[in-house]
């Protein structure tokens, strides 16, 4: 119950912060806004290759748009912490008694709120220029679920990053060098049959492969409930690890302060 | 009763910088402790230490009687701590970081509004309450910490270096409501500082930290009593060899005599008996004397004689090592 409010109290916080910049949902939106109609545009005819399954390419680019802007978004959560470390918060709050695990889920949770309100906008463009869900309501909060839970695993390692390094350029030169690879080694943008066969390999320890294929199979005629159900469960287990880390990366801090 | 005890500190850092070499120290409850010394001393990390916030290499510390490592806890509940940096958060309102603070130490519904109300009012921000905390003056900023660190009406308070980057009047603000606080609600509190008026006007308790140890203590008035008597400076008319000084280094209770051109210097046990002593015996040497002051010891003084620099030396000194 301790540990649910503080979560709540860090939550709100940060969530506070973010609705008083009202410009951040136009800003943080430009690019998965620019990936769904420019990619979309421009590999139009990648539904025409032999092999492709299932309808029109923005139809199958919108689930892994909604679980790239997961990554790009919450990559970048762990700044607020090494703000709040530079400036005195963090220490501030450690010295209260908190329940520490607040600290990173709070923090997670403005971030998943965030991704849920980017992708139901996503979606809702998708749907505008033409293309279709299958499973309805149903599959569109099954993607929207995923990405955030993909969301939190990576804002997790994030904020775990950040305590570690509390330097801006080492968490950017991170995030860069992890995020951009694990997207393009996934499904996110290429059908998994039509992959090369090592990125296929390496895609089934991907997490963002994970997110990419529960949420567009949900989103499919035939959705593959088997492989959403094992999928998400990975992701799960990943989000627990992750959050760990997180946690437990203030022992470190406050060893070496 | 002890509200703070400290025993055998020690706490090195990555890089082999010790900070703290065996610190020791007691606090009575109720009372207002001075840790004095220059940046880099190991103030800062003593208070981290028994903030719970950091830990000890070795030693042991004891707050509001419970250890700070095995009872980490619940002396997070007994304490306020208002750090170096500003802890507030300055995306919030002063009232949204005090409900906050409120929430986490399990003040909640309608006697979080009442004390959030109180506390306001207190440190002057009641008007100020609803904007954001980054449009606060310095000062204020620096009573919304003060603030922070005492919704749940703390046992024992930590300031550390409270008043640092504040300009005087706002300074002289703060001492007055810490003054107030250790009257009032009968708090313990420890105060770092590295400025020596502020150690002097406030701590009733001082010890003056120098390398991470503790290299005197006691109240003010005994730390500048230790010094025996005053400081006399006569200016002379003109410029003298130190034989014309003999005679006045003849007269009883005068030590520690200089004379540096037209400057003469002693320490004498009472500045007010011994300067017409004095002037006799120059003047009895052909020595006219243009000026003479006293100056009561200072604990600059004490500084001086207890880490063997001045306390502007050691703070340049730390400074030349960071850079």
């Amino acid at each position: 119950m301790t540990a649910l409010r503080h979560t709540w109290q860090v939550a709100l916080r940060y969530i506070r912060a973010l609705l008083r910049q009202p410009a951040w949902v136009g800003i943080s939106l430009v690019q998965p806004v620019i990936w769904l109609l420019l990619f979309g545009a421009l590999f139009k005819r990648t539904a025409d290759i032999p092999g492709f399954a299932g309808g029109s390419y923005i139809e199958f680019l919108t689930p892994g748009v909604v679980v790239m802007l997961a990554v790009s978004s919450a990559g970048w959560v762990g700044m607020g912490f090494i703000e709040d470390i530079n400036r005195g918060t963090m220490d501030r709050l450690l010295v209260s008694p908190i329940w520490r695990g607040a600290l990173n889920l709070g923090s997670v949770a403005q971030s998943v709120l965030s991704i849920v309100i980017q992708s139901v906008i996503v979606i809702g463009l998708s749907l505008a220029v033409g293309a279709h869900f299958h499973n309805g309501v149903a599959g569109v909060a099954v993607l929207v679920a995923v990405a955030g839970l993909l969301g939190a695993v990576f804002a997790s390692l994030s904020n775990g990053v950040a305590v570690l390094t509390r330097q801006r350029e080492t968490l950017i030169g991170i995030v860069t060098m992890v995020t951009l690879p694990l997207t393009f080694l996934s499904s996110a943008l290429m059908q998994q049959s039509l992959l090369p066969g090592w990125i296929r390999w390496v895609a089934k320890f991907n997490p963002v492969n994970w997110a990419a294929q529960a949420g567009r199979s949900a989103a499919e005629a035939n959705a593959d409930w088997g492989l959403i159900a094992t999928r998400t469960g990975l992701l799960v287990l990943l989000l627990l690890a992750s959050a760990a880390f997180a946690t437990r990366a203030f022992n470190a801090y406050q060893r070496s302060i | 009763m002890k509200a703070i005890e400290a025993a055998n500190l020690t706490k090195t850092y990555g890089g082999g910088v010790r900070a703290l070499d065996g610190l020791s120290l007691e606090v009575e409850a109720g009372t207002i402790f001075g840790l004095l010394g220059p940046n880099g001393a190991g103030k800062s990390t003593t208070v981290k230490i028994l903030t719970t916030l950091s830990r000890a290499d070795s030693g042991e510390a004891r707050v509001a009687g419970l250890d700070v490592v095995r009872d980490a806890e619940r002396v997070r509940r007994s304490i306020g701590v208002v750090g170096q940096k500003p802890g507030l958060d300055p995306d919030a309102t002063g009232r949204e970081n005090l409900e906050m603070q409120a929430e986490l130490y399990g003040v909640r519904g309608a006697e979080r509004r009442r004390r959030v109300d109180d506390l306001l009012t207190q440190v002057g921000l009641s008007e100020a309450g609803g904007r954001l905390a980054k449009t606060y003056s310095g000062g204020m900023q620096r009573r919304l910490d003060v603030a922070l660190g005492l919704v749940h009406r703390p046992k024992v308070l930590f300031l550390d270096e409270p008043t640092t980057g504040l300009d005087p009047e706002a300074r002289a603000e703060l001492w007055r409501e810490i003054e107030r606080l250790a009257r009032e609600q009968e708090m313990t509190i420890l105060l770092t500082t590295h400025y020596l008026e502020e150690a002097d006007r406030l701590a009733s308790r001082l010890v003056i930290v120098d390398r991470g140890r503790i290299v005197a203590q006691g109240s003010p008035d005994e730390l500048k009593s230790e010094l025996r008597g005053d400081t006399v400076q006569v200016e002379l008319s003109e410029s003298v060899n130190g034989d014309a000084a003999a005679s006045v280094r003849r007269l009883p209770g005068v030590s520690e005599l200089t004379v540096d051109g037209r400057l003469l210097r002693a320490r004498v046990d009472n500045g007010a008996a011994a300067i017409p002593a004095l002037i006799t015996a120059l003047e009895q040497d052909g020595v006219r004397v243009a000026s003479a002051t006293i100056a009561r010891p200072s604990l600059d003084d004490v500084y001086l004689r207890h880490a063997g620099r001045s306390f502007q030396q050691a703070d340049t000194d730390t400074k030349e090592v960071a850079a």
